[in-house]
């Protein structure tokens, strides 16, 4: 067993490697030129706080993701699970729709805030409608395809009456981390320091799980309060990244499954991988989608799909080949 | 070791009495062996001691109430074996028998170097470090069941129950799961509870069986009484002829109804 820890040790030191490499290519690369010619206040106000946001997101997302495979033992499930995406997708359209003009003497952006309350009141709802029928990961997960089909009819049914709100809406839900501020860095790193302490807490406990409900209970397990822990922590921090960056997906399935691939499938440094390699990830597909059109950025939404998919596809190829 | 207690349980589905006014007292390092046709409620009383059914009446070990134990506490005193195991294609036999240290490890606590040792001489007894880095994926159902057993063993609890453990077995692993079993059962003091459909197997290994139908003990005792030509008829519907060998051995042959 020691000797199989250590060969996969170096996979942490040398995924915070790419991430460092990561972020100084995103400070790097820019419509406004390469380092050179940028000047440092484009770097600093522009880049860096770009550079920061995708990290936080990307290392969120992929972390919520596995741990939310994890609690539900399903390697499909990607942290929007339980109607977070949902959710966050009708607040801001609400938003869009009644906001933009009688909220503009607010203090606070109300965008975010509604995408925020619009997660977490969606998952809510899952949880205890789930927990009606028993509370097992199956009545949960039913519950959630529920609130989402739910949540994202109303949401198409009030874009069809405000169709001048659709543009908006779409570019919302495909993502965004173009504009990000070191406000924006400010606002939602509390959430994701918390959340990523909580999941990090609960990694040998997913591990217990895998073996299922019923034997990890046998083992000691209190498995629903693990279940609602994890799933609290993992939606609190979702909720508060989908906020500022919109509906970024793929991200929260396919690192996880990088990370097995390459890191086997103990929790244990699945979590802490997902972490570093899910930052790194986002942070490089924040590239391309400011150099491919100009003028006007390709999503990052749509990037990590574009480059993500092909990519995932390849590496699942290649490992199949080897083993 | 410990004892194990059953005062009047009863485990009911919805409707269904599962398991009705089970009242046993296993002893001490005593091997005992529920049998009765499918549905009688054998897993029922098992399910009810590992806390996965909700039951009336009260389960006691060594005289006191298990259910006012906390979850790990019980865990540490019951070990489980499922009659079919999950086990992630992906986990190594290490990992997998590391997770019956679950109940000695804190919330926020991980194993120790103990626990690590532990594991390793459990390993090494019954003869699996083969297994320890080996995926559970590539094992074959005698090394994944040995590896389930190696876990319980782990899980340092004095009683052990076991649910259906040579199901998916063929003979010579059957033999070797039950032989691992009774070694197990004599060196640590163990107190074995096993739902059993082999009889003979069942007569073999248990010190004491007791024959459940439709959730009520209907015969209970050592093999040569509870395993009667008559009785199984009775209870099983079953056409059986019963050898007994010279050296106790009692033999479940069926017949062959149209010759």
């Amino acid at each position: 067993m020691s000797r199989l820890r250590a060969s996969r040790a170096w996979w942490l030191p040398a995924s915070l490697v790419v991430l460092v490499a990561a972020a100084a290519l995103g400070a790097m690369i820019g419509p406004a030129g390469t380092i050179s010619s940028a000047n440092w206040n484009i770097i600093w106000n522009i880049r860096l706080p770009r550079v920061a946001l995708a990290g936080i997101v990307g290392a969120m997302l992929s972390l919520a993701g596995a741990s939310y495979q994890g609690v539900f033992r399903n390697p499909l499930v990607d942290p929007y699970l339980l109607g977070a995406a949902a959710g966050a997708g009708l607040g801001a359209t609400l938003v869009f729709i009644y906001g933009r003009t009688s909220t503009s003497g607010w203090p606070v952006d109300p965008l975010p805030l509604a995408a925020f309350v619009g997660a977490l009141a969606a998952v809510f709802v899952t949880y205890t409608v789930g927990a009606s029928f028993g509370g097992s990961s199956l009545s949960l997960v039913l519950a959630g395809v529920a609130v989402a089909a739910l949540a994202t009819a109303v949401q198409q049914f009030l874009l069809l009456r405000h169709s001048e709100v659709i543009k908006e809406v779409y570019s919302w839900i495909s993502g965004r981390v173009s504009t990000a501020t070191w406000s924006d860095v400010r606002l939602v790193l509390p959430y994701v320091i918390a959340s990523g302490a909580v999941l990090l807490v609960h990694r040998r406990h997913l591990d217990v799980l895998r073996v299922g409900d019923e034997e990890a209970s046998t083992l000691g397990s209190e498995v629903r309060r693990v279940r609602l822990i994890v799933v609290i922590a993992a939606t609190l921090g979702t909720a508060a990244v989908v906020s500022v960056s919109g509906l970024i997906g793929f991200v929260g399935i396919m690192v996880p499954h990088l990370v097995r691939l390459v890191a086997g499938a103990s929790y244990r440094l699945v979590l802490p991988l997902s972490i570093v390699v899910g930052a790194a990830f986002l942070i490089l597909a924040d590239i391309p989608g400011r150099v491919l059109e100009h003028g006007s950025e390709t999503p990052i939404g749509v990037v990590t799909a574009l480059v993500g998919a092909p990519m995932f596809i390849f590496v699942l190829r290649s490992r199949r080949a080897v083993s | 070791m410990s004892s194990l207690g059953f005062e009047c349980v009863n485990v009911r589905y919805g409707e269904q009495e599962a398991l009705y006014a089970f009242t046993d007292q296993v002893k001490p390092g005593e091997w005992l062996c529920l049998i009765g046709p499918n549905g009688a409620g054998k897993s029922s009383a098992l399910r009810a001691v590992a806390g996965l059914v909700p039951h009336r009446g009260i389960i006691t070990v060594d005289g006191a109430p298990l259910f006012e134990r906390s979850p790990r506490r019980r865990a540490a005193l019951v070990a489980y074996v499922p009659q079919s195991p999950l086990m992630p294609d992906d986990m190594t036999g290490g990992e997998y028998v590391l997770l019956g240290r679950n109940p000695y490890i804190g919330y926020f606590g991980s194993e120790t170097k103990h626990d690590r040792a532990l594991v390793a001489d459990v390993l090494a007894r019954l003869d699996l470090e083969a297994f320890a880095a080996r995926r559970l994926g590539t094992l074959s159902g005698g090394e994944r069941q040995r590896l389930v057993i190696a876990r319980a063993v782990a899980q340092e609890a004095p009683i052990l129950l076991l649910d259906e453990p040579t199901s998916a077995l063929d003979i010579g692993h059957q033999q070797q799961a039950l032989e691992l079993v009774d070694r197990l059962r004599r060196e640590h003091g163990l107190t074995v509870v096993s739902a059993m459909h082999d009889l003979t197997l069942a007569g073999l290994y248990a010190d004491r069986l007791a024959l459940l139908h439709q959730g009520h003990v209907v015969a209970s005792g050592d093999a040569a009484h509870v395993l009667r030509p008559e009785t199984l008829s009775e209870f099983y519907g079953v056409s059986v002829s019963v050898h007994h060998e010279p050296d106790g051995t009692v033999v479940v042959v069926p017949r062959r109804l149209v010759p």
